[in-house]
């Protein structure tokens, strides 16, 4: 199953609601893509919506550095949020856990972004 | 003495992500088989799919003349997964530590750690040409000291 997203825009902050898998191929392209698209709009406070993700490799964690690099680097700020315990367990294995800013709540995830 | 083989099948394929793919779920249902537990079996899949994955695009570079060769065994004591390539060979000793400070926020170079984290064995071999990953789950745990 590929990737999928949806992007909504909640008091400034553009969350993407990202579905499926997110592996080497289509899932990461699909996610450079929707990054590179929101920072051409102007779109810098992201919020990646990974509660529907159900699987990710590799490709699929460094493509999640690489937009985190991508967003800090044009003067944002990326977080995630709904973690499942696969990519949570992922994450904390790469120590990756505490470099990206972690959520559970989506109105206090967005109220965290600097206004 | 060698163990006694339950199970086997192997593979000749195509350097491409539906390899990739493949053997992913071949890994899963050998793993499914072999009676690994619910938490083991998708962490051998991943370990799977990673070594596809260096096989098939670091190894081989996606090339239509080399293949990836797999084989899937199990024994009355491990699940045997090996995977090779046909392409210049991989030295594990130069990977760079994918949790070093400098390396940290790489975009990549964390396949051979996943698959060293999920596996409690990995082998490196080297063919000339291609590099030969040996991953071996042990089915029951080892005896302590081991």
């Amino acid at each position: 199953m590929s990737m999928k997203v949806s992007t909504r825009q909640v008091d400034g902050v553009t969350i993407l609601d990202l579905s499926g898998r997110i592996t080497l191929g289509e899932g990461s392209v699909v996610l450079r893509d929707a990054i590179r698209d929101q920072l051409a709009k102007g779109n810098k406070s992201v919020l990646l919506n990974l509660g529907d993700v159900s699987y990710i490799d590799s490709s699929g964690i460094g493509e999640l550095v690489s937009s985190f690099t991508t967003v800090k680097n044009s003067g944002g700020e990326l977080k995630l949020l709904n973690l499942t315990k696969k990519v949570h367990d992922l994450l904390q294995i790469t120590k990756l856990y505490t470099v990206f800013d972690v959520k559970d709540d989506e109105a206090s995830a967005v109220a965290s972004f600097t206004k | 003495m060698a163990d006694s083989i339950t199970s086997r099948a192997s593979f000749t394929l195509d350097s491409t992500l539906d390899t990739v793919n493949r053997l992913e779920l071949e890994a899963e249902q050998f793993a499914q088989r072999a009676g690994f537990s619910e938490d083991d079996i998708p962490n051998i899949a991943m370990a799977v799919r990673e070594a596809a994955v260096n096989a098939v695009l670091h190894g081989n570079n996606y090339s239509t003349e080399k293949h990836v060769s797999a084989s899937f065994e199990t024994t009355s004591s491990d699940l045997v997964i090996k995977i090779a390539d046909q392409g210049p060979g991989l030295d594990p000793d130069t990977i760079p530590d994918p949790l070093a400070p400098e390396n940290i926020l790489r975009g990549s170079g964390r396949g051979i750690f996943l698959i060293r984290a999920f596996m409690d064995e990995v082998h490196f071999r080297q063919t000339h040409p291609g590099t030969e990953l040996t991953l071996i789950k042990h089915r029951t745990p080892a005896p302590a000291g081991n």
